[in-house]
């Protein structure tokens, strides 16, 4: 039977040692036990400090900063884009950050001003 | 981590034009690139989200206010369900990396163990949220009135148990005055006592001051309610009217409480009719329309993303026990099935702030 070329499954045998991988888990255990706690800090500070007080703003800050924490953890460990080559990683993050930021710069100015606020 | 990209490619590993882009396999590269489209719609489905409740300012629901309920249990645990979840989901994203970990040791019994572990917690996670929806849905046993003066409130407090329904007027299917309806007699057309209550309330046929409200059924049978007093009834303004101010999220003497008349204005607006429970596309207890739109959009569209996930999971699972990955050599396929679980998980950690948090 002739080989099929469109079936070929690429990979980069990216195979590791019984060492390597438990260094790995040993990382992916830390990496669960900081998003745990974060995500802990976060409920904890959401139960407890009301919406409008003096603190809100600094919690509201804190909600924003932890969660880019965790996501950076979930990209850069567990989808391994911190392994993966330089170019790939800015190719992946630039263009998104790009557009996010601007989308987030676009909404706070033009927020305001189109709706009345009630 | 460090190691398995920089290593020297295989011949066969190259793609077509015997070069691999960022020493990376064409199949995650292009997953690589179809997550970032997916995170700027979500991205996009966010930064609107901000923008509208923004807009909204006060009279938006607050996450602790809203989301306080867990399964089997009354009483208010704020933002306890929703962080169950948002656990659940970080763990399933754990058990799927080591899942990817022990494909990389060519260990089968490990990669089956794990993903098997993934999705089971998938599954709790949909099932965790099919019940919030659910109680979205139905609402607090309060709902939110629209005061007298024109200002709209939601309530907090202890309901308290409808205990029966005392026929006055006998209709069509509750024969005899005096005749005691409780959740054993009541017919099917009126579900349970509360059902009937809050049905009653919203669509005016609920009269009379809190302690002595009279009620019509479905047949026609008018009945006293007998009801326990309801424990700290504080109405929590929304939107203000002539005489009630917004309360503030931050002071919970804003609130009206019990001394102020909280009972004898809820009772007043129930009355009326002027009562909404739970959440359906063109009204919500919660607050404005668009919430709801919004809250059934992102985390449906969010849930869906989890169920396709489940359904990725699950023809991985198949081919792992079939052997399929272990033939070709590598369990590449599990490593692309775990990027889209990760960012599942990645897109939850940031509805989770922006939806119930902020």
């Amino acid at each position: 039977m002739e080989e099929r070329d469109d079936i070929i499954e690429y990979s980069l045998y990216n195979h590791h040692s019984e060492e390597e991988g438990k260094k790995q888990r040993k990382k992916i255990w830390k990496v669960t036990l900081i998003l745990s706690i974060v995500t802990a800090v976060e409920v904890l500070f959401g139960a407890m400090v009301k919406q409008g007080s003096s603190m809100w703003l600094t919690v509201k800050v804190l909600f924003i900063v932890l969660t880019v924490i965790k996501a950076a953890y979930i990209v850069l460990t567990f989808m391994h884009l911190g392994d993966e080559k330089k170019t790939l990683k800015w190719i992946v993050l630039l263009p998104y950050l790009i557009f996010m930021i601007y989308l987030i710069f676009i909404g706070l100015t033009e927020g305001a001003a189109l709706f009345p606020r009630m | 981590m460090s190691g398995h990209t920089s290593n020297e490619m295989k011949a066969e590993a190259s793609w077509g034009g015997k070069a691999s882009p960022f020493s990376v396999s064409y199949g995650k590269l292009m997953m690589w690139f179809f997550l970032v489209s997916d995170a700027l719609t979500f991205g996009g489905f966010l930064v609107a989200f901000g923008l509208t409740r923004y807009s909204y300012g006060g009279a938006w629901p607050i996450g602790e206010e809203t989301f306080d309920a867990l399964p089997f249990l009354s009483g208010s645990y704020p933002l306890a369900y929703v962080a169950l979840m948002t656990f659940i989901l970080i763990i399933s994203s754990v058990t799927m990396v080591l899942a990817v970990e022990a494909g990389h040791r060519m260990d089968r019994k490990g990669v089956t163990k794990w993903l098997f572990a993934t999705i089971i917690g998938g599954l709790v996670f949909i099932g965790s949220q099919a019940w919030e929806w659910s109680h979205f849905i139905h609402g607090t046993k309060f709902g939110r009135v629209e005061l007298s003066d024109g200002s709209i409130a939601t309530a907090k407090g202890k309901f308290g148990e409808i205990q029966s329904f005392e026929v006055v007027r006998p209709g069509a299917h509750y024969a005899g005055v005096g005749t005691l309806i409780t959740n054993d007699n009541i017919t099917q057309e009126d579900g349970d006592l509360m059902h009937a209550f809050q049905h009653a309330a919203a669509k005016r046929k609920l009269t009379g001051t809190a302690g002595a409200m009279m009620i019509t059924l479905h047949d026609g049978t008018v009945a006293k309610v007998n009801k326990e007093a309801d424990q700290d009834l504080q109405l929590i303004v929304k939107v203000p009217g002539n005489d009630h101010a917004v309360s503030s999220a931050a002071d919970e003497s804003t609130r009206i409480s019990e001394e102020e008349g909280s009972v004898s204005l809820y009772y007043e607006a129930l009355s009326k009719g002027n009562v909404v429970y739970g959440a359906n596309l063109d009204e919500n207890e919660y607050g404005p329309q668009t919430y709801g739109h919004f809250f059934f959009f992102v985390t449906g569209f969010h849930g869906f993303h989890v169920s396709i996930g489940i359904i990725l999971n699950i023809v991985i699972f198949l081919n792992v026990l079939k052997g399929t990955y272990h033939r070709r050599g590598h369990y590449e396929m599990v490593e692309k099935g775990g990027l889209y679980w990760h960012f599942v998980d990645l897109v939850w950690v940031f509805v989770f702030t922006f939806f119930y948090l902020i």
